[in-house]
């Protein structure tokens, strides 16, 4: 009973703030509403018992994803009142291709609840005795070691390409050159010279 | 009692309201990459559930993958949407046609 109360909980959350991060009037407000969808889309995961996906959940996009839009949104000085212009004109079309796609998703939802098709044989049967985290553990880092380095090369990859992007030389800054620091001798820098008695010093 | 179509269902609407937040806010580029972030998440609820019914763990380790991929995808794009704006000085989406495509 108290699981079927917390699905409808979670999932009446989720879609209730999906729904206001595209109506949101104000980008802040829409990422604060997306922070809700997650965490709340994190407790529908966690009663399908896959514990380890709703952490990963809350700290991926809660923690980075939300905080990045964030950044994001006050970085950039924009009038928001203008982007939503177009707003009343596209809904027609929006509203169409959505209704499309829900009866899709709900023919190949009734498709699938036929029994029309025969699942294959699991590839990794998850065992009882142990917990999600070690499971998953034990999968990640044996059959899927190179899909998992792959998946660490593309956020290597991403991370360079976000800071070579976003990254940007200014002019007439006086900065640090240690390289020519290090390289700089004594006898570069420095003259002993022995003037005469009255002379002056030239310099 | 919850069954994975129960899951099914809440991971269509999501999908479609992400695919409906890519439609009607067409100038607005961070909300279309919050859409593209809903319509993830509802690729994940997805895998995760045909995990627990199927009692197979490949589901939930390929929503890691997911999950890894999204994450790149946001950074990127939030930096091309940073660069964008500090050429244009503004971020719609409707004439951006800097590359003359």
């Amino acid at each position: 009973m108290i699981q079927l109360i917390a699905f409808y909980l979670f999932a009446t959350i989720v879609i209730a703030s999906a729904a206001m991060v595209i109506f949101a009037r104000n980008p802040v407000h829409s990422v604060m509403w997306l922070i809700l969808a997650f965490f709340n889309a994190a407790g529908l995961m966690l009663l399908a018992g896959a514990e380890f996906i709703a952490m990963l959940l809350v700290i991926v996009y809660v923690g980075a994803v939300a905080v990045l839009f964030l950044f994001v949104v006050m970085m950039l000085n924009i009038d928001f009142a203008e982007l939503r212009a177009g707003f009343v004109r596209y809904l027609p079309l929006g509203a169409l291709v959505a209704i499309i796609l829900v009866a899709e998703l709900i023919f190949a939802l009734g498709a699938w609840s036929a029994g029309g098709i025969d699942l294959a044989a699991r590839v990794a049967p998850a065992a009882t005795d142990k917990s999600n985290i070690q499971q998953i553990g034990e999968l990640l880092y044996t059959r899927y070691i190179f899909l998992f380095e792959a998946a660490g090369i593309i956020l290597l990859v991403a991370m360079i390409g976000a800071i070579v992007l976003t990254h940007r030389q200014r002019g007439g800054v006086r900065t640090q050159n240690i390289s020519s620091q290090n390289q700089r001798r004594p006898q570069d820098a420095t003259r002993l010279v022995d003037p005469g008695v009255g002379q002056g010093m030239e310099l | 009692m919850i069954s994975v179509g129960h899951y099914l269902a809440v991971s269509a609407v999501l999908f479609t309201l992400g695919v409906l937040g890519i439609f009607i806010n067409r100038k607005n580029i961070i909300v279309i990459l919050m859409a593209i972030e809903l319509i993830l998440l509802a690729v994940n609820i997805n895998l995760v559930a045909f995990s627990a019914a199927l009692g197979d763990l490949v589901g939930q380790v390929f929503a890691m993958f997911v999950l890894t991929v999204a994450a790149g995808e946001a950074a990127i794009g939030l930096a091309i949407l940073v660069i964008y704006f500090r050429g244009r000085g503004t971020i719609a989406v409707d004439d951006a046609n800097r590359m003359k495509g």
